[in-house]
């Protein structure tokens, strides 16, 4: 086991090397570079990494060029987590025939996917990992939307968002379906660590990766990531939206241990109320309509009830 | 490999980050790193901008925030101190002034054609109404 980087504070962090680089075509503004940059310089380790067809993946992949200074690979939409799966396998197979040219060294495997990768088309391959038990890490760069296909909703869409397939208009306020509960699903597979993380919340988000690198097991991570394009918002503000989105709740912090105890690992000084997180987006712009006003009333109190559940659900250590 | 094209990979082939052995990436700072012509590094997406930052070292105070917080490792930081704008890799998003903690701001942004000495030379006051 090699030692865990010491960071102590964003001086710190900032004398990390980066491993991912710039000239990606990525949106400006993009969250997901950010979210990467803070989970690969949590460590100084060998990286084994993989993204699922996503933004991620076509924006740092475009031939003649990569942006990973690591081995990388993508297959398929689905099936990220399962390559990394499949190289971790044979890394411990090479271990244990004593066939590694360096033993001491310690590889981090890391799969990265979107929302739809993960929540929808990737979800049973990433069941499978978990139920096999790899030693990987799963991160979500959950934007809540199909971006790089031109914004389609996905199972993680959450409810009243205006896209490409749910439009919002005279009859409809858009996405109908609640978004899918993946950490709940993910702790109930019985991993040693699931976690919910925020690019703006740095130190939370080091210190929730190192504790994933250093348990036995799958971890999933859960990371909001702001996206300008399809949340409408000029991309000065994504780490303002970021903010919003763990300041007024919608976006809870908290992490669950071997399945089972959960802690709250952020409880904002001031809640700001919900409304000024979704009056901040386009994609909720018609939400604030006489019409369909009741829908913000609805999402504070499903805000409410979700915080109440995660705070019982802390103090009963179940 | 760098003039192969796309369909014309062996299967197995694989793109090189770097040209010839690199050990310790992870302790190699960009300016030491033999990158390889395939590595986006060598790419410019400068021409993206509409607006670019300028960086005034005279208000910082080496919080890192803008480090951490640009998208597009544009943010050069050498030995905790906040040196300068990769303008290769800087696509103008804008967050590094908006994340900047410093009255007046250390970094704003300007027009691209902007002459970054004479914007220098007029920087804001501090604005006294903002604590
Ligand atoms: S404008 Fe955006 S890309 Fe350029 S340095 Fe600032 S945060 Fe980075
Ligand atoms: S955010 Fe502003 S004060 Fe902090 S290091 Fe960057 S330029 Fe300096």
């Amino acid at each position: 086991m090699s030692e865990m980087k010491k960071i102590k504070n964003l001086k710190e962090f900032s004398t990390s090397a980066d491993r991912f680089e710039g000239a990606n075509l990525l949106c400006p503004g993009c969250a997901h570079s950010i979210i990467v940059r803070e989970v690969l310089n949590a460590t100084n380790d060998d990286l084994v990494l993989s993204a699922s067809t996503g933004c991620l993946e076509v924006c740092t992949a475009v031939y003649p060029y990569t942006s990973w200074d690591a081995s990388w690979i993508h297959i398929g939409f689905e099936n990220g987590s399962t390559a990394v799966a499949g190289a971790e396998a044979m890394y411990n197979a090479l271990k244990k025939k004593g066939r590694l040219k360096q033993p001491e060294r310690n590889p981090k495997f890391i799969s990265f996917a979107g929302d739809g990768a993960s929540y929808d088309i990737g979800f049973q391959w990433i069941s499978g990992c978990f139920e096999r038990g790899h030693n990987i890490m799963h991160v979500v760069l959950d934007n809540e939307v199909y971006a790089n296909t031109g914004g389609q909703r996905s199972s993680s869409t959450p409810i009243g968002g205006s896209n490409t397939t749910t439009p919002a208009g005279t009859h409809s306020y858009g996405e109908k379906q609640n978004k899918k509960d993946m950490m709940a699903i993910m702790a109930a597979h019985g991993g040693p660590y699931v976690a919910q993380v925020s690019p703006n919340k740095w130190k939370d988000m080091v210190k929730k990766i190192q504790h994933g690198f250093s348990v036995d097991g799958p971890v999933f991570i859960n990371a909001a990531s702001q996206c300008c394009t399809e949340w409408k918002f000029d991309p000065k503000d994504t780490m303002h939206l970021a903010d919003l989105s763990t300041d007024t709740l919608a976006w809870p912090l908290y992490e669950i241990i071997d399945g089972k105890e959960l802690n709250i690992t952020y409880r904002p000084k001031n809640v700001i109320p919900v409304e000024e997180y979704l009056a901040a987006q386009g994609r909720f712009k018609h939400l604030f309509k006489d019409e369909y006003k009741y829908l913000i009333k609805e999402w504070q109190e499903r805000v409410d009830s979700n915080w109440a559940y995660l705070n019982r659900r802390e103090e009963a250590r179940v | 490999m760098a003039n192969t094209g796309w369909d014309e990979f062996e299967i197995g082939a694989m793109l090189r980050s770097f040209d010839g052995k690199i050990d310790d990436i992870a302790g190699t700072l960009q300016e030491d790193r033999a990158y390889s012509q395939n590595n986006s590094f060598v790419a410019s997406v400068a021409d993206w901008r509409i607006e670019k930052p300028v960086f005034n070292k005279d208000f910082c105070i080496d919080c890192q925030f803008c480090w951490i917080y640009c998208p597009d490792i544009s943010i050069i930081s050498r030995d905790k101190k906040m040196i300068g704008v990769d303008m290769d890799h800087c696509k103008g998003c804008g967050i590094c002034v908006e994340v900047c903690p410093t009255n007046p701001k250390s970094l704003l942004m300007f027009p691209e054609h902007a002459d970054e000495e004479a914007e220098l030379a007029k920087w804001p006051e501090k604005d006294e109404e903002k604590k």
